[in-house]
């Protein structure tokens, strides 16, 4: 099992969706990375992600890694935020039924799952339907 | 550089090999190719291994590797691409031979999937993903390549019967192959009705977990024409990187790693596309294929689907895709997969293919990739 050091380090990404802004050509970074993979500049602005955006796909999964098999099935997706930000997360409180490409989501702080019985238990943002 | 050849093949049986520990399936397979070589010298190894680590808990592979081989103390290296490292293992071994450093390489890919559970073979696999913004969110490989398949299906047409389609072909030419793991065939009906894995994709549209394991011999081609087999040289070698994090792609239903890779190789070899008579690619799930071929110029942005259901990519059409069965039916033990591959092409080369053989085949193309496509690796053989 990791050491918390793992997950604490992660807390602002993941708990205030904290991102970065490339001074040199404006990418928004998620998560923040020291070189800019766009214009190569090193320069950036502290940024929130927009929390809104829609669904460029999405899947159900339902043979789940260890640490997930009791969520099965679930689904999970990667959106576009209206920044322009992608990133993947689960898509919950929303029917499979549902789940279309440009469903309307955003960003809500939710559990992610747990380290067993005695672990540390993991919070993130989910998708939720707008 | 120095041209090189592949001298020797060694590959076994694939499958759930529950009596055979990871050490004894890779050397059973390095036998044999130094066999087929009808040379006794091994001057370096390079194994290509995803995660000996996670898989049966074993590093420091390639010493222990050579040890059991009888061939202490060669240098001997491990290297790791996820599901490419087999390709990255083939290309450090050309670029061995050809720069000089050393004149007979063995080349060797294994992997021993299945000491572990399903789960946790899920999790080992998904390590090829980006642990902090994929994995953690639970994402499994099968649910990235789901993903890959919504928008590709969502953006070009490709149908559910055309995803079977790739199933159906593969284990047809499985079905000639002794030494795939799954030889049995399937119709589209069957892939269609399989157990959902993650949607789309279905059981039947995934490759298995495995054990196994490949090896070549490479040397210069000049030492190559002293030997009893007919010569093959690797013409030409490509490899790019990609984003590991889907999210983070410009367009995710495009393999834009191995459209470079191949272009490289290809232009190392001095030719294009068109020019080869066979591919061994890397169909880890239907889409991939379907991507594949599209990313390599078989068939246009979009058209992949199209390409397997006009039977473009069959055996016996235009471009003959994955004779040896492909990851789906001959199986992906994932650092074996990209040694495997380039078997299969030396095989069909020497007309040593039995009845999956493509008639009078004198070029082949290996593509080999890790994760969703954050690596590829592509070679170019071809019958000297």
């Amino acid at each position: 099992m990791p050491t918390p050091s793992r997950y604490w380090r992660e807390i602002p990404q993941r708990y205030r969706l904290e991102a970065e802004k490339c001074k040199g050509c404006g990418l928004i970074l998620f998560p923040p990375r020291l070189v800019c993979p766009q214009c190569g500049k090193r320069e950036f602005e502290r940024t929130k992600l927009a929390g809104t955006g829609k669904l460029l796909t999405y899947t159900v999964i339902r043979v789940a890694p260890e640490g997930f098999e009791d969520q099965s099935p679930y689904a999970v997706g990667i959106a576009e935020l209206d920044d322009g930000a992608r990133l993947t997360a689960q898509v919950v409180d929303c029917d499979f039924s549902r789940l279309k490409v440009g469903l309307r989501v955003k960003l809500e702080f939710r559990k992610i799952h747990e380290d067993g019985a005695a672990g540390v238990i993991h919070y993130g943002y989910k998708f939720v339907p707008e | 550089m120095r041209d090189v050849a592949v001298i020797g093949l060694g590959m076994t049986k694939w499958g759930e090999l529950w009596a055979k520990p990871l050490r004894s399936i890779f050397v059973e397979a390095a036998l044999l190719a130094i066999e087929d070589a009808g040379l006794d010298r091994i001057d370096s190894m390079v194994v290509g291994c995803m995660s000996s680590g996670l898989f049966v808990g074993q590093e420091h592979l390639a010493s222990l590797l050579s040890d059991y081989l009888g061939r202490n103390p060669i240098p001997a290296a491990r290297v790791e691409s996820a599901c490419s490292s087999g390709g990255l293992a083939l290309r450090q071994g050309f670029i061995e031979v050809a720069s000089g450093m050393s004149d007979v390489v063995l080349v060797g890919g294994v992997e021993k999937m299945t000491d572990v559970t399903g789960c946790e073979a899920t999790f080992a696999l998904g390590t090829a993903a980006d642990q902090e913004y994929e994995s953690y969110h639970g994402l499994t490989f099968p649910g990235l390549y789901a993903m890959m398949a919504v928008a590709h299906m969502h953006r070009y047409g490709t149908t559910r019967d055309q995803l079977s389609m790739v199933a159906v072909k593969n284990h047809d030419n499985g079905s000639k192959n002794p030494l795939a793991q799954f030889p049995s065939k399937v119709t589209v009906e069957m892939v269609n009705q399989s157990v959902l894995v993650a949607d789309p994709l279905r059981i039947l549209d995934c490759s298995p977990i495995t054990d196994g394991a490949a090896a070549v011999v490479l040397c210069p081609l000049d030492m190559a024409k002293r030997m009893k087999k007919p010569a093959v040289r690797i013409t030409g070698s490509g490899q790019a990187t990609d984003t590991i994090s889907l999210s983070s792609r410009k367009d995710i239903t495009r393999l834009e790693s191995t459209h470079i890779a191949a272009g490289k190789a290809l232009a190392m070899a001095g030719r294009k596309i068109e020019d080869m008579d066979l591919f061994e690619v890397h169909d880890c799930f239907t889409i991939a294929e379907i991507m594949i071929t599209e990313a390599l110029g078989l068939a246009a942005p979009g058209q992949g689907g199209k390409a397997v259901e006009d039977g473009v990519t069959g055996l016996r059409g235009k471009h003959p895709v994955n004779p040896s069965g492909g990851l789906k039916s001959k199986g992906h033990p994932v650092g074996a997969t990209g040694v495997a591959q380039a078997v299969e092409v030396v095989k069909q080369l020497r007309g040593e293919a039995g009845e999956r053989q493509v008639k009078g085949a004198k070029r082949g193309l290996t593509q080999n990739m890790g994760g969703t496509g954050g690596s590829a690796l592509v070679h170019v053989f071809e019958a000297d």
